[in-house]
């Protein structure tokens, strides 16, 4: 059963392979043409022979098997998805591909690329599909096509794959709750195209740097990111990359026309509230920096939204701003966006539910008997979520040590390997010091950039389908 | 089709199961986090936490698009409030609601109308009629009726003594000397279609397609010596056994109830003045002995638990009772008890399940819908009763000559007055009634459902 559904997912990835396949064609670049070629063979061996061996087993799926499914494919789906960039030559190493294919499925955008623009358009634009391939779950996709026959197991890998600390469905069918969000996400691209298409962008372009705004994912297809765009395409991004942080029911209720409850959730309150604070503190730091107000503000709010919304693009060297406001970015990459959108971090969502369990232990401590409820957006939060976002902060916070202990072996500065680590796991891209915006991960050695991979995948996954694999009882036989 | 199930209970959980089975749009409300959490992990549906009759609570579910609410909560004042809230939120939707207090049975007719539902089901009050029905033809493990009460599916137990073990279904009309189809065969807890050749073991239970007329000849027949009922043992004294001892005297037997609980002891005896309530364990072989046991015509176990009926019933068999009738509340794990002669083994919550689902169907089509639908062979198969008329094909062609989906049998045809075991040669046309039985795993939802 796990077979044949990890063996779906290599093919859809396959069918997703094929448009790259045909850019590098239109664009005689035989080289990436025969590497497409060569992996698309690979993914369709690996589906048939996955399927070929699941065909019998009637195995059934519980929670075990759902989180477990969603891991294995994601590293099945990164270890053949690379395969372009490594048979191509683009990337002589097989890790630094793997590095590069992950970064994008998991919307990332770290890259090990020092000049993008050399690269073949039909790689470009497969390692910027990524982004919209793993922003909204390639899982989800599988399941808005393929019909889940009335049983619930679907449930266990929506949770598995969707991030934030309460998944519900939309609407009763699974397969329609997918093709709803689906179709947001898709919505979304099309009107960021578009409005890239008006700033007289080229379609290659608006294509690619759209995947990568509204995956929140940050691969561009310049070496110097946004920074050589015109200001109207630098705000346009920053618009989409808030957009597509903001939890996807939001829209979905407002297509319903529950304008209200929107209007009330409490976490896209705390989204925008620290989105417009952070905006306001950094550009009153910044005074003088630039030449205008505009430029401050444009520079100010893009910084925000590409950190907060963990997407990665670049504008302008954040690295020479003042203190304050550097650390204020740290902060937010940290946080990341709301649960249920497309971007990464701890999520607000998480946040907010973290810091009403807080000051209610606080309180305790002055009335040690009072019972008191966590609600949120008016109603009682469950004590078991509760438990289990306690739990991810801890999961969240080890794994961020431990990484960082790990690839501080490779000698860089305490800022570079914390930033890298934070960048990575919150699924952001760029970091500071020698990960910094205008560097990239080439520098890392093979070992740290494994770490760094398991870390992304960690992070997207929100850890508990990566930390069910390490675990000896899962491969267990019950 | 929207559907809105209120109360996450036995047939709460039932209902989901059948209904996300055939596809619809599930949301279920509960004020019980946990319940709901292990239905959402096991069926494509939705989950609402709260109060089902709150009006928040109920726009939440969706009510205000909803085709069908269904009432299943515990208590009958709740189902009542939440289908005439929903109702006032949305004009157009079909409410179902549980209503089973005694003290309400007389006026459910008039509720109905007052409050506009557009059913009201009670389970134990189904569960104490089927009972009943059971035991006026002693003998058979079940029937099942169709409308008009003339054709029937009966189920026969093969046992050690039975005329039919070893016998090729082809030569059963020779024995039984009347009219029957065998529509299948349960053997070691697998509903198998059977063919001409198929033998009988021990331990098979069978379901006979029959005329209500013919039950007795049938009956005799088979050897089975059947007396009619005069004294009745009922153990448990809730609901269903209230609905069964009322049932059982107008009929004129003599009915004793053993319950434990004094309180509920003084209850029944003031609502059933003739019957004789006995308080005392029915657990203890003891009492039952002593209140005469081996004496009775039969033996329903109607406790609330479902071990202690099968316990009960298993010493009533050995004990010799002719009849015994176990009620189990869940229905799940029933091929576990396939080698346990428990009697005739009935659910409240299946005959209930089965009511609404043919409501259900008869919503999604307003035409050719069955007019009755029997779950069969521990809900393996399934029993279905449809009107032929003008849209339906094939009328008037043989039936050796059509082609039908695999695992489904016409098992009668009703032309007006006359009935027919069909042959290959026989043939429905417009007016007729046809009954299908099919396997669980294809649902059919129109006559036209079981052609290729």
């Amino acid at each position: 059963m796990m077979g044949k559904f990890i063996g779906k997912i290599l093919l859809v990835e396959a069918v997703f392979m094929v448009p790259a396949m045909l850019i590098s064609l239109w664009e005689r670049e035989f080289a990436a043409v025969t590497a497409f070629m060569w992996s698309l063979g690979a993914l369709l061996v690996a589906a048939g022979g996955l399927s070929w061996f699941g065909r019998g087993s009637q195995k059934k799926f519980y929670a075990k098997e759902g989180l477990a499914c969603v891991g294995l494919s994601w590293i099945a789906m990164s270890l053949l998805g690379c395969l372009p960039f490594f048979l191509s030559g683009v990337m002589p190493n097989y890790i630094d591909a793997l590095f590069e294919i992950v970064s994008g499925f998991t919307t990332t955008g770290a890259s090990i690329l020092p000049a993008v623009e050399d690269v073949p358009r039909g790689i470009l634009y497969w390692r910027s599909f990524s982004h919209w391939l793993g922003g909204m779950g390639v899982l989800v996709f599988l399941l808005a096509i393929s019909s889940s026959g009335g049983n619930g197991f679907t449930m266990h890998l929506l949770r598995a794959e969707s991030p934030g600390p309460n998944v519900g469905k939309l609407v009763p069918k699974m397969r329609k709750t997918a093709t709803i969000l689906y179709l947001i996400y898709i919505l979304l691209t099309v009107l960021d195209v578009i409005f890239l298409l008006l700033g007289d962008m080229p379609l290659f372009e608006a294509v690619c740097t759209a995947f990568g705004t509204v995956g929140t994912g940050g691969f561009g297809v310049k070496n110097d990111s946004m920074a050589g765009y015109s200001p109207y395409i630098q705000n346009v991004c920053t618009v989409f990359m808030l957009l597509c942080g903001v939890n996807f029911s939001c829209y979905y209720l407002l297509l319903v026309k529950q304008v209200k409850s929107v209007l009330k959730d409490e976490e896209l309150r705390l989204y925008l509230g620290v989105v417009l604070g952070s905006i306001l503190i950094i550009v009153w730091n910044l005074r003088g920096f630039y030449a205008t107000l505009e430029e401050t503000v444009r520079h100010a709010s893009f910084q925000v939204a590409t950190i907060m919304t963990t997407t990665g693009f670049a504008t302008t060297d954040y690295e020479l701003w003042p203190g304050l406001s550097k650390a204020i970015l740290l902060s937010l990459m940290i946080l990341g966006a709301s649960a249920g959108s497309t971007g990464g971090g701890f999520k607000c969502g998480r946040a907010l539910l973290v810091a009403k369990s807080l000051h209610r232990s606080v309180r305790q401590v002055v009335h040690p008997q009072k019972v008191q409820v966590v609600r949120l957006n008016g109603h009682a939060v469950d004590e078991k979520i509760l438990q289990n976002t306690n739990a991810y902060l801890a999961a969240y916070m080890i794994a961020i040590i431990l990484s960082f202990l790990l690839i501080s072996v490779d000698g860089f500065s305490i800022t570079s390997n914390l930033s890298a680590v934070l960048a990575c796991f919150n699924n952001i891209g760029p970091g500071f010091d020698a990960v910094g915006p205008t560097c990239n991960y080439g520098a890392y050695s093979d070992f740290s950039k494994i770490v760094l991979t398991w870390d992304m995948l960690a992070g997207r996954l929100e850890i508990f389908p990566m930390l069910i694999l390490l675990s000896r009882s899962t491969w267990k036989h019950r | 089709m929207k559907i809105i199930i209120a109360g996450n209970g036995k047939m709460g959980a039932a209902l989901t199961r059948q209904l996300a089975a055939e596809g619809d749009d599930l949301t279920l409300i509960d004020s019980n986090l946990n319940v709901l959490e292990s239905s959402e992990e096991r069926y494509d549906i939705m989950v609402v936490h709260g109060n089902c009759a709150s009006m928040e609570v109920l726009l939440q579910a969706g009510v205000k698009d909803a085709d069908l609410l269904i009432a299943m909560a515990g208590a009958d004042e709740v189902n009542l409030l939440c289908c005439m809230t929903a109702h006032g939120l949305n004009a157009n939707i079909h409410t179902i609601a549980r209503v089973c207090n005694p003290e309400y049975t007389n006026q459910v007719y008039v509720m109905r109308n007052m409050f506009a539902l557009s059913m009201v089901v009670n389970p134990e009050r189904q569960a104490a009629t089927e009972m009943e029905r059971l035991l006026k033809y002693p003998g058979f493990l079940k029937r099942d009726t169709f409308t008009k009460g003339r054709v029937e599916i009966v189920e026969l137990r093969i046992d050690g003594r039975s005329k039919l073990k070893d016998v090729a279904l082809n030569d059963m009309d020779s024995i039984v000397k009347c009219k029957t189809l065998v529509c299948a065969v349960l053997r070691d807890g697998k509903a198998v279609a059977p063919g001409g050749n198929f033998v009988l073991r021990e331990g098979d239970r069978i379901y006979v397609t029959a005329f209500t007329n013919t039950l007795t000849i049938l009956l005799k027949n088979l050897g089975i010596v059947t007396h009619k009922v005069k004294r009745v043992m009922l153990c448990g004294g809730g609901r269903v056994s209230y609905y069964l001892a009322k049932q059982l005297q107008n009929s004129g037997i003599q009915v004793q109830i053993v319950e434990q609980n004094p309180g509920r002891c003084r209850q029944m005896a003031t609502m059933l003045p003739s019957a004789c309530i006995i308080q005392g364990d029915s657990s203890s072989q003891f009492l039952l002995e002593s209140e005469g046991i081996s004496g009775c015509d039969a033996l329903a176990t109607l406790t609330g638990m479902d071990e202690l009926n099968m316990i009960i019933s298993l010493y009533g068999i050995r004990c010799g009772v002719p009849q015994v009738i176990t009620k189990l509340g869940h229905i799940e794990n029933t091929d576990l008890l396939g080698n346990l002669s428990l009697g005739s083994v009935i659910s409240p919550k299946e005959l209930c399940c089965n009511t609404i689902v043919q409501y259900v169907r008869a919503m999604k089509n307003q035409t050719g819908a069955a007019l009755t639908v029997h779950t069969i062979a521990d809900g393996q198969a399934e029993a279905m009763e449809f009107h032929a008329d003008e849209g339906t094909r094939n009328c008037g062609k043989p039936l050796k000559t059509l082609k039908l989906k695999k695992g489904v049998l016409v098992v009668c045809i009703s032309k007006g007055a006359k009935m027919e075991i069909p042959n290959g040669d026989s043939y429905f046309n417009v007016g007729d009634i046809v009954y299908v039985v099919t396997g669980r795993e294809r649902t059919i939802y129109q006559l036209n459902d079981i052609f290729e």
